[in-house]
Parts: C-alpha cells; sequence; structure tokens
C-alpha cells in the first residue's frame, strides 16, 4: 500500500518558505492569495495489503521521525488503490 | 576522567560532519586534549571528559537538519553520557542534531530571511552555569562566525518560559555594543537565542562556531574563551 504522510509547520510558527512563496505569487499578480503555507509530502510504499495497519505504521513513523512535534503536525492518508489492469489511463 | 593531565575529548564524525577537525584541532591546541574520532556507527566514546558534535551538514540535512543523525549508534553513547552528567558541546549542526534528539529543547526552523548566513555575529554569555562559560562573565561580548541555513530556534511558548525561568539560554545574538535589537540576530530566532543548555547544564548548543574562533590566527580567539572555561571547570571539578 502507499502511505502518505503530509507534514507541516503548526498554525502560528513563521514559516519563512511560505511568506517567500506568497511574495511571489503577489509579484505575479495574485492579489487574491491571503496566506501561504508549504510543507512535504512523504510517500511510502509499505509492504501490506491491510490498511489499518498501513495507517498504524505511517503514524509510527510520522512519530519517530518524519515530523518534529515541537514545531510540526503531521496527517497520514493511503493513496488510492491503482485502476485495475486493462482499465483505461 | 583521565588519571593524567590532559583531557580525552570524543569528537563525533557523522556522514556529512565538515567541522569535526577544526573541533579536534581546538580541542588540542586549546586543551591540550586527547582527542579521539568517534564515527557515527560507533558505540565507544572512549571514556571521554568532553563530546562535541561539531558542525556540518550531517545526512545531507535532509528531511530536517539533525534529525537523521540522531539515529546514529553513536547518538545512544552521547545521551548516556549526557545523562551521567558528562559535557557535551553541539556546534552548528551539533546543535540541530542535541534538539533532535530531545537532548536540548526546542527546534530549528529555516532562517528567517531564508538564506544560509556566512559572517561573524556577536553573542552576549547569558549564564555561567555551564562548563563552557563558567569562566566567562556574564554580560561578555563574544564574536564568532555562523554559516547556517536552519538556525531559527524556536520554542513553543510554554516551554520557552521554562527555559527561561530555568536559566538555560546560555547565548544572545547581540550588536556588537552588547544590546539587542535590529542588526543582532541573523536568523530570527526567538527571543535572539543563540545557544542553550539542558536543565542541568552539562549540555550545551549553539549555532556560532567557536573552533573557527579559537585563535588569533583565525582572526579571532573569543571562541577559544568556551574551550579555556571547560579546562577551568576540570581542573576545579578535580581539585575538589
Amino acid at each position: 500500500m502507499t502511505v502518505l504522510v503530509k507534514v507541516m509547520l503548526k498554525p502560528g510558527v513563521l514559516d519563512p518558505q511560505g511568506k517567500a512563496i506568497a511574495g511571489a505569487l503577489h509579484r505575479l499578480g495574485y492579489g487574491a492569495v491571503s496566506d501561504v503555507r508549504a510543507g512535504k509530502l512523504i510517500r511510502i510504499e509499505v509492504e501490506t495489503d491491510d490498511a489499518a495497519a498501513a495507517r498504524d505504521i505511517g503514524a509510527q513513523m510520522a512519530e519517530k521521525l518524519l515530523a518534529n512535534p515541537v514545531i510540526e503536525d503531521y496527517e497520514v492518508a493511503l493513496e488510492a488503490a491503482p485502476a485495475p489492469a486493462g482499465a483505461a489511463r | 576522567m583521565s588519571a593524567d593531565g590532559a583531557p580525552r575529548v570524543a569528537v563525533v564524525v557523522f556522514p556529512g560532519s565538515n567541522c569535526d577537525e577544526d573541533a579536534a584541532i581546538a580541542a588540542r591546541n586549546l586543551l591540550q586534549a586527547d582527542v579521539k574520532m568517534v564515527r557515527h556507527d560507533e558505540r565507544a566514546l572512549g571514556d571521554p571528559d568532553l563530546v562535541v558534535l561539531p558542525g556540518g551538514f550531517s545526512y545531507g540535512d535532509y528531511l530536517r537538519s539533525g534529525a537523521m543523525a540522531r539515529f546514529s549508534p553513536v547518538m545512544e553513547s552521547v545521551a548516556a553520557f549526557a545523562s551521567q552528567g558528562g559535557a557535551v558541546l553541539g556546534i552548528c549542526n551539533g546543535f540541530q542534531i542535541l534538539c533532535e534528539a530531545g537532548l536540548l529543547p526546542g527546534a530549528m526552523l529555516r532562517n528567517d530571511g531564508l538564506r544560509f548566513v556566512c559572517r561573524d555575529v556577536h553573542l552576549r554569555v547569558e549564564t555561567k552555569r555551564t562548563p563552557f562559560t563558567l569562566a566567562i562573565n556574564k554580560g561578555d561580548v563574544l564574536r564568532m562566525p555562523i554559516a547556517h541555513g536552519d538556525g531559527n530556534w524556536t520554542a513553543e511558548r510554554g516551554a520557552f518560559e521554562e527555559i527561561v525561568a530555568r536559566d538555560q539560554v546560555v547565548f544572545r545574538y547581540v550588536r556588537a555594543d552588547g544590546s539587542r535589537g535590529e542588526g543582532g540576530n541573523p536568523n530570527g530566532s526567538l527571543d535572539d537565542v543563540a545557544g542553550i543548555c539542558n536543565v542541568q547544564g552539562n549540555v550545551v548548543g549553539l549555532m556560532p562556531h567557536p573552533e573557527r574562533a579559537s585563535e588569533d590566527l583565525l582572526g579571532g580567539s573569543d571562541g577559544g574563551r568556551l574551550f579555556k572555561s571547560f579546562a577551568t571547570t576540570r581542573l576545579a571539578m578535580r581539585g575538589a
């Protein structure tokens, strides 16, 4: 299964990258942009067919390594299974 | 403690450390130390008086600076040494690793200007309670270089209040005259923090590089005062 771990800086933690991206978007004319936060998406292939186990291992990995709880929050999701063989792409 | 006069210093070498030799040279020149370079995958520190986690870019700084180095086998030994009161100095990437390992509080964010900053800064000594500042006066201003992109130290509000209350802020960025304010802080760190210690005071991390300002030949010797302070502390402990 494919586990997706999304890591974002906590609300209120200064995000210099997000600020720089927001500045660039404003310069490109996207005046409607009011805030940008930049995070990380980590895509992990796990050898299991058990969705609950995959989520659980994703959360464990996030706690141990992928996110720093002082500054970051994380979310774990499973990527939708690929379309069955023969289906139109 | 070594039986003879020379202190034993362990300098940990991670893949991507690049200030390890500088730290070893400072320890040899200023402490007349018997220096052991300890690889990240080793566990034996060699009964040291001091462990230095040097600067560099361990594991390419991938994910977060220091995040992967934290899980090196050697870090279990460093944590055990620190828990017994052993003196640990983390410089730049070493400071980042100590934070990731939970041996020091807080975490590092990208510099607020988003740039890698490489220049001299001024630090004010905020406490004498660590082995590296015991022989320096509180309020003294030291000049040392910094070279980092992720030095914007931060902590949660409540945690920071405790850090201050427990006198764990060791160095703050200041201007050349020792005052805080515009132009002093190079990276946006919380409350101008440049270095902190653990509750006991034996583990210290700082972003500036004392080993790169350890003798006049290098353009400044203020960083050497941290090493000399350690030597003074050690002698005092041996005399006790």
